[in-house]
């Protein structure tokens, strides 16, 4: 579980996020989502352990998340960046046995355990036949998936994950809010930053919409992302839709000085 | 694939090392055979032949490591363990040896260099550090450009100003860097410093790989990349500084061979950073033993065989690169 309790996060005077508090219980997915500058990432890396908060106080499981030295905190969580590249053509099984890192020490070696759970992370974002290629050979969307394998291979109780589906086809978006969403249900709690309205609306079980570093609605997606609300913080009208039994945000554009 | 080639390069980086060394032996102005050897070419062979081959192969191994180590810790295959002005801080301090004609004295040169090298590498860190980034990459490569101009100033004054025309002789001939001067000490110090500092570069030879994904990933992984980055450039900056104080500035080793290696065993700083030692050595070792034999009995100074040679490949290899369409 993570509480965040009145939590002001900035970069050198420069204020991102004001007095939030929030809670994010085990096994959820929680979205966030706002317009961008509305500090989702700056929330995100507070929560990772990279952004030490100005004032206020993050929580992991009742302790002071400051408390945990580097490698403890990834044994809990393991986050990743919005985007992720690697600057040598690693295997895929070489990059996620990186994950393997927090629970080792320095001289140990993968032990047949480790090598287990890393073939299961492998397994679990479909990256296992291509594991002996390498990272440049890959597409975009393969990518992410061995990105969330990395992370997963951590075995962390949560899952930081910063706009996934940024620069991804349509399909690879459904395949990794899947991913996510199958994640959640073991066990996981996932943590996601998206852009994408729709995605948020049928993969998350909450949300807390983000307008200049405040929380302006927090709880389950359908009661958040209303017409209303959204018009008030991305300045764009949008109607929300019935199709098939399942509701979408469909953009009409014109924001505010168009009338209907 | 590669898992099985890391331990089959090892071992054939080995044998090849075990033979460069052997040919480097045998061959110079005086030619050794095991069969054949008075007095006379007992000494050559320990009081010359010995100390310069192994400290042609401890030079380019420790060159070839610390070229691994930076492309590795700068993300950047053009990285070499020059990058932030070790070299021209080192030339700056043999100049100010040679200048105030204290060269004469055992260790001197060497010293003065040592110390220039370990001045520049300090003066860029305090100024990146003071940064507001706090350290970055950037940060480092910047102050390194400007530090080294600033060195490479004072050099030219020196030689400008000296004007002494046998100084000056002295001063290129170092510059532009060669095993000439082989001593046991050299070599005794430099196994020393390669001892404990390979030691600690392959302990984090791990952190390295993590560190291949972003100093944010990393991160996320428990490495702390500021500790990480300190940690590696004391050690590569120890080691580089006494290769440099030894044998000059010579270039292109520890540029090239990180390179064909992470093309043979691919990009694991485990197995990277063991099997770049080696190849520099053999490399170093091969073309120090060209470097006296092309035009024996004179001597060509290493540095001009290293460039020569490293030169033409590394455009091979940018060319290769770019046509295969894999991100440099």
């Amino acid at each position: 579980m993570i509480r965040l309790e009145e939590v002001r996060l900035g970069y050198n005077g420069l204020l991102v996020v004001r007095d939030l508090n929030l809670t994010i219980s085990p096994g959820e997915v929680f979205g966030l989502v706002g317009p961008n500058g509305s500090g989702k990432t700056t929330l995100l890396r507070a929560i990772s352990g990279r952004l030490a908060p100005q004032t206020g106080t993050v929580y992991l499981n009742f302790r002071r998340l400051s408390e945990l030295g580097p490698k403890a905190l990834a044994r809990e969580i393991a986050a990743l960046e919005q985007e992720v590249s690697c600057s040598f053509d690693f295997t895929v099984r070489e990059i996620v046995e990186l994950g393997r890192l927090p629970h080792l020490e320095r001289w140990q070696r993968l032990s047949f355990q480790d090598h287990e759970i890393v073939t299961r992370a492998l397994a679990l974002t479909h990256t296992l036949e291509f594991a002996d290629r390498t990272i440049h050979s890959l597409s975009s969307g393969e990518r992410q998936r061995v990105w969330i394998a990395l992370a997963l291979a951590q075995e962390p109780k949560i899952l930081l994950v910063d706009e996934p589906t940024a620069h991804l086809d349509l399909n690879y978006q459904i395949e990794i809010m899947e991913l996510l969403r199958s994640l959640a249900q073991r066990d996981l709690t996932v943590l996601v930053s998206l852009h994408d309205l729709n995605l948020a609306l049928h993969y998350t079980d909450r949300i807390a919409l983000l307008s200049e570093g405040r929380v302006l609605a927090l709880g389950e997606p359908e009661r958040v992302l209303t017409e209303g609300l959204i018009e008030q913080v991305f300045r764009t009208r949008v109607r929300i839709v019935d199709g098939t039994g399942e509701r979408y945000i469909v953009p009409v554009g014109g924001g505010r000085k168009i009338r209907s | 694939m590669r898992q099985c080639k890391g331990p089959l390069a090892l071992s054939s980086l080995s044998i090849l090392l075990v033979g460069a060394v052997a040919t480097g032996i045998a061959i110079g102005a005086v030619p050794l055979s095991p069969f054949d050897l008075d007095s006379t070419h007992l000494f050559i062979l320990t009081q010359i032949r010995l100390p310069r081959v192994l400290l042609a192969a401890l030079v380019g191994g420790a060159l070839a490591l610390c070229g691994a180590v930076m492309q590795g810790l700068f993300r950047n295959p053009l990285a070499d363990p020059y990058l932030l002005g070790i070299a021209s801080g080192a030339t700056a301090g043999a100049a100010l040896v040679i200048a105030l004609h204290l060269d004469s004295y055992l260790g001197a040169l060497p010293l003065g260099a040592f110390l220039g090298g370990l001045l520049v590498v300090g003066i860029v860190y305090r100024i990146a550090k003071t940064r507001v980034a706090q350290l970055d990459n950037y940060a480092l490569i910047l102050a390194g450009v400007a530090l080294a101009a600033l060195f490479s100033a004072v050099t030219s004054f020196l030689l400008f100003y000296g004007g002494a025309s046998q100084d000056a002789r002295r001063l290129i001939f170092w510059i532009l860097g060669g095993l000439g001067g082989a001593q046991w000490l050299y070599v005794l110090g430099l196994v020393g410093t390669l001892l404990v500092t390979g030691a600690v570069l392959l302990l984090f030879a791990r952190d390295l790989n993590a560190l291949s994904l972003g100093e944010e990933m990393a991160a996320h992984l428990g490495v702390e990349p500021r500790h990480l980055r300190k940690i590696l450039l004391l050690a590569v900056t120890v080691l580089t500084a006494v290769a440099v104080a030894v044998s000059g500035t010579i270039g292109f080793v520890g540029l090239i061979v990180p390179h064909i290696l992470r093309l043979i065993v691919g990009p694991d700083h485990r197995m990277l950073l063991p099997t770049s030692a080696l190849g520099g050595a053999v490399l170093l070792v091969l073309c120090d033993a060209l470097a006296r034999t092309v035009l024996a009995p004179a001597e060509l100074p290493v540095g001009i065989i290293t460039a020569l040679l490293g030169a033409p490949f590394f455009l091979f290899l940018l060319r290769r690169r770019a046509q295969a369409g894999v991100p440099l």
